[in-house]
């Protein structure tokens, strides 16, 4: 029991079958899966479905993170390729031909890669920190975006081989879930079952002693940089595609935010040094999870307060500060408690705690706000098409 | 490389370089001033009345909120620390504002309520930061996120505000002097040069930020922290109220810009500002300020905000250039700023 306690993803995972469970009272055909055309569909299959590309973008995060580092420019980056590759579609004379499609995919991966080594070099040769370093990509990649579509929204439709990556089926299963549980596996074998996850973490802890130790920091934080780019950029391909729109003003806004959150609440500290690739899975579902409970219970126009209200929560509930507050409070009222176990019991009881009893709380304010006005579809429905 | 430097016998360079040294605290101003002028240079020989003497005042009343919002995000920089959430707060603030006007509240009343807001904002963050030692990035983060989310809870589309002194201070020009201008067919037109109380009222936050930061215990308390928190916590300045009172300085001023804005676009708008916090950054990064905090100039970041407005200009002037540009323009620029701190800094070591 201790050891199920002492686990970093139990009180995440928690988390998730409290809001699937929430969801199935809001909802109760949530779980129900049915197949149509021999292709599965069902709210969990969409979750799953819209999670993909935050499960990317946070599979690069974690391992940025886990070097001391953080790039915000992955939305700029997935607006890039998927603009670049609809742009591309849509100027070549055939939709449908599948060679054309791969071109631009090709392409489009290539200039994300760019994008990521760029900012490994701002970030591992020229030293600056990995924040700013990524602001600029941030603020200027965007303006790529728009430069490269000359400022319009294009609409790559009626290409059925673009639209499989991001909206279609393959073995009657969402392609997008099989792209990213493909990366995720290999992410995962190339980190733990070679030294390159330990070489990584090694970097977050400390990059001058990893460096005299032999090991090559400067070429391990490329890798990383390159990989969140590349992740960005299938990301970017996979909103495009499943919207079958690229606006490149929209495409992967916010996204970065939504992956550091995810990265944040499957335990991975923003210190560096320590990675989970599980709990950012979880995570990246908790989120996805939380839209659509605030979408069927609450309301979609509380999406942002409720996500800053879990930020919170977690961040405080992960500071030591906090944790040794809370202990203290637990050890006065148990009188001379071992304090064995300071840490993962104390997180649990806000963090399962909270996330019931926020929306209550955000209902609450947003009630009278939200009855009078029928339209309720603002900024924040956007990326759930 | 440092081993050249030892074995050369050099006692003589530190007075032979001293001038040089005491001038490079300012090359980062001056290849700012420098970088403006170029600009401007290049504007008037581009676009007609590029520099005329409206153009440029209209550089100030375009900015004006995004001063205010850079001012406040000096301190913050200063300190070592960042604020994402200053775009959003200056949201909130105009959608406040709106709501409350609407519902007839005076304004007297309203704007005090926004500055609570904002500063009250800003103070919980600076808590957060400070007590439970969460990242500035990631509390400022949730910030933006609560901010907006809050502004999209309160409504979902721009109110027009329609108070007296809201629509006054939109329309009130401030008339500095009278421009005398003669078109080529020889006819001369004279024209009023103005300005707007906003312009003033932002002038009035920077010059009042100048004189906290350069002439108060407040203000060295601000660049001994950027310099180091626990060198700081040594020479027994109050790390806790300075962390904190930063970050409600920013809220504060983010508050504030969202009145100016209000003014400015005399509606409450909940998607006003995204973006801006990246804005605001850029001027105070383009203005000088070390982003590990430590080194800068509130005025520089003055020269930033125009900087910015200027490669706004071009947009304006220019019907032809795309928005995309403007942005990549920015990037660079904030590149170049960043990457010649690198050298300053990598120098004076």
């Amino acid at each position: 029991m201790k050891k199920l306690t002492a686990n970093r993803l139990v009180w995440p995972a928690l988390v998730l079958v409290a809001l699937l469970v929430a969801n199935f009272v809001a909802n109760n055909s949530f779980f129900s899966v049915t197949v149509l055309d021999g292709n599965l569909f069902g709210p969990v299959v969409d979750i799953l479905r819209r999670a993909a590309p935050i499960i990317l973008v946070a599979l690069g995060m974690t391992l940025v993170i886990a070097t001391r580092g953080i790039d915000l420019s992955v939305g700029a980056v997935a607006a890039i390729s998927g603009s670049w590759a609809s742009m591309y579609i849509i100027d070549s004379g055939d939709r449908g031909s599948v060679t054309v499609v791969l071109t631009a995919v090709g392409v489009a991966l290539l200039m994300a890669v760019v994008a990521g080594a760029w900012n490994g070099f701002l970030v591992s040769v020229l030293g600056i920190q990995p924040i700013v370093a990524t602001l600029v990509l941030m603020t200027a990649g965007r303006g790529l975006a728009q430069v490269i579509t000359g400022e319009k929204i294009l609409y790559p439709d009626n290409s059925p081989a673009y639209k499989l990556i991001g909206g279609g089926y393959w073995l009657s299963v969402p392609f997008s879930i099989l792209i990213a549980g493909a990366i995720f596996g290999i992410t995962a074998l190339l980190t733990r079952r070679t030294a390159l996850g330990t070489l990584i973490e090694s970097v977050g802890v400390n990059p001058e002693a990893s460096r005299l130790a032999g090991v090559q920091s400067r070429s391990i934080t490329w890798i990383v940089y390159i990989f969140a780019g590349l992740c960005a950029g299938l990301a970017g391909l996979m909103l495009t595609s499943n919207s079958t729109s690229a606006d490149p003003n929209s495409i992967g806004l916010f996204i970065e935010l939504d992956a550091i959150l995810a990265v944040v609440i499957g335990g991975t500290s923003l210190a560096g040094g320590r990675f989970s690739l599980a709990g950012t899975l979880i995570g990246a579902f908790i989120i996805e999870t939380m839209d659509n409970f605030i979408v069927i219970a609450v309301s979609p126009r509380t999406t942002d307060v409720f996500k800053a209200c879990v930020v919170i929560v977690v961040c405080i509930m992960q500071s030591p500060q906090a944790r040794a507050w809370i202990a203290g409070l637990f050890r006065r009222g148990r009188s001379g408690g071992g304090d064995t176990s300071t840490g993962s019991p104390v997180t649990a009881t806000p963090l399962s705690g909270s996330s019931p009893a926020t929306p209550g709380t955000t209902a609450g304010a947003a009630a009278p706000a939200v009855t009078p006005t029928p339209t309720l579809t603002p900024t924040t429905g956007t990326r759930t098409s | 490389m440092t081993t050249v430097v030892q074995d050369s016998p050099a006692p003589a360079p530190p007075k032979k370089r001293r001038p040089l040294s005491r001038f490079q605290q300012y090359s980062q101003i001056g290849a700012t001033v420098v970088l403006l002028a170029i600009m401007l240079v290049v504007g008037a020989t581009l676009y007609p009345n590029f520099t005329s003497g409206q153009a440029l005042l209209d550089l100030f009343s375009k900015n004006s909120f995004l001063i205010v919002l850079a001012v406040g995000m000096t301190f913050v920089i200063l300190t070592g620390g960042i604020d994402l959430s200053v775009g959003a707060v200056m949201a909130l603030g105009t959608v406040v504002a709106a709501t409350l006007l609407q519902q007839g509240w005076p304004a007297p009343v309203v704007i005090p309520v926004v500055l609570v807001v904002g500063g009250g904002l800003g103070f919980a963050v600076g808590m957060m930061i400070h007590h439970f030692k969460i990242q500035p990035f990631i509390a400022t983060l949730a910030a933006m996120f609560l901010a907006r989310g809050l502004c999209l809870v309160i409504t979902d589309r721009s109110i027009a505000i329609d108070n007296g002194f809201f629509q006054t201070m939109n329309q009130a020009h401030v008339d500095l002097w009278e421009a005398t201008t003669t078109n080529a067919r020889g006819r001369t037109r004279v024209t009023e040069v103005y300005t707007t109380p906003a312009v003033l009222i932002a002038l009035g936050v920077l010059v009042i930020a100048f004189v906290v930061l350069h002439y108060t215990r407040f203000g060295r308390t601000v660049y001994a922290l950027g310099g180091g928190e626990s060198s700081t916590n040594l020479m027994g300045l109050s790390v806790a109220r300075t962390k904190v009172a930063v970050y409600t300085i920013s809220g504060l001023c983010a508050g504030l810009a969202g009145i100016l804005f209000s003014f400015y676009t005399a509606s409450g708008d909940p998607v006003a500002g995204i973006g801006y916090e990246l804005n605001a950054i850029a001027a105070v990064v383009i203005g000088g300020t070390l982003l590990a905090g430590g080194s800068g100039y509130v005025l520089g970041s003055l020269l930033g905000v125009l900087t910015l407005g200027v490669i706004y200009a071009y947009k304006e002037f220019d019907g032809d250039l795309n928005t995309g540009w403007t942005r990549v323009m920015i990037g660079v620029l904030v590149l170049f700023f960043i990457v010649l701190q690198r050298v300053l800094v990598a120098r004076r070591r």
